[in-house]
């Protein structure tokens, strides 16, 4: 059988889901927190790239390359702000962290 | 099977497998070197598209600087995961529940897509004829999408100023150079003319 693209939007519909689902049982883990979210921006990457490919249209592997950059600086800030909320607290057990609630 | 179809397979369930391990691996060290197979497998899914560019990318940006840079925050900080992974369980139910319905709406959603939409019976062609992939990215990137290519420049730009600003310190114990109260510092106080006797020195 020949691998279409229901085949690749069904991966990229997994990672999505598994990404979640990480958001979801590591509440307290920022850390995988993030990585679940760039399983999640990866997923809308493979989505991205296999619409480029099966609609001959190579804008979708152009916006795939602007997620990547957005991913990438979402990660760095991201992990700055651990960093930062660590030195501070000396935890990163983000439900604690509602200092900020009105 | 065609060597594609095994080569797609193996690689989408490894892809698959590593992210499950990703969320529920116990060390957070283990998480990141899951997230970067998942990563690499998913560069080589990128190929089988034909976006070898973006493969490429992919492999450079997260399993070069991302992937490093949460293994060096996870080692970095001093954390207690036992304590972070309470509530696993508890919130396991309700994961699960959600995960299902997300999974089956968009399994449907992309069947449906894929067999009427647009892209209904198209094969896959990433680039045109005789030209790379890299070159036909490189034709549109610098020409049609230039300025969102500047614009996604700023963005790394901004995020970069942002990390330095949040995690630089100055520690008040150290002791540093300040060249503008050096440069700023008046004559007086700084020398002295003194007229010395012959024969006694300044001290007497």
């Amino acid at each position: 059988m020949t691998i279409g693209l229901t085949h690749y939007l069904t991966v990229a519909a997994l990672l999505f889901v598994i990404g979640v689902f990480g958001i979801f049982v590591n509440r307290k883990n920022v850390i995988v927190i993030l990585m679940s979210i760039e399983m999640i921006l990866l997923a809308v990457n493979i989505n991205f790239a296999a619409f480029s490919a099966y609609l001959h249209d190579i804008s979708g592997q152009i916006f795939a390359m602007f997620v990547l950059t957005v991913a990438a600086a979402e990660a760095a800030v991201g992990l700055a702000i651990l960093v930062t909320f660590f030195r501070n607290r000396g935890d990163i057990a983000v439900d604690d962290a509602s200092v900020m609630k009105g | 099977m065609p060597l594609q179809a095994i080569a797609f397979y193996v690689l989408a369930a490894v892809t698959v497998v590593a992210a499950l391990r990703v969320v529920t691996a116990k060390s957070p060290v283990h998480s990141v070197l899951f997230l970067i197979l998942t990563f690499v497998s998913a560069a080589g899914l990128f190929v089988l598209l034909g976006a070898e560019f973006l493969a490429m990318l992919l492999v450079v940006v997260y399993v070069g600087a991302v992937a490093v840079l949460f293994l060096f925050v996870v080692m970095m900080l001093d954390i207690d995961f036992a304590k972070l992974r309470q509530g696993y369980v508890q919130y396991l139910p309700i994961g699960l529940i959600v995960a299902a319905v997300l999974l089956g709406e968009m399994i449907m959603v992309s069947g449906a897509v894929a067999t009427k939409g647009p892209a209904a019976g198209h094969e896959i062609l990433a680039a045109p004829a005789n030209i790379s992939n890299a070159q036909a990215i490189g034709r549109v990137l610098y020409t049609d999408y230039v300025y969102y290519f500047q614009a996604a420049g700023i963005v790394l730009l901004i995020a970069m100023i942002g990390a330095i600003v949040l995690t630089l310190s100055h520690k008040a114990k150290v002791k540093r150079q300040d060249i503008g109260s050096q440069v700023n510092r008046p004559r007086k106080g700084a020398v002295a003319v003194v007229s010395v006797k012959s024969g006694e020195g300044i001290g007497g």
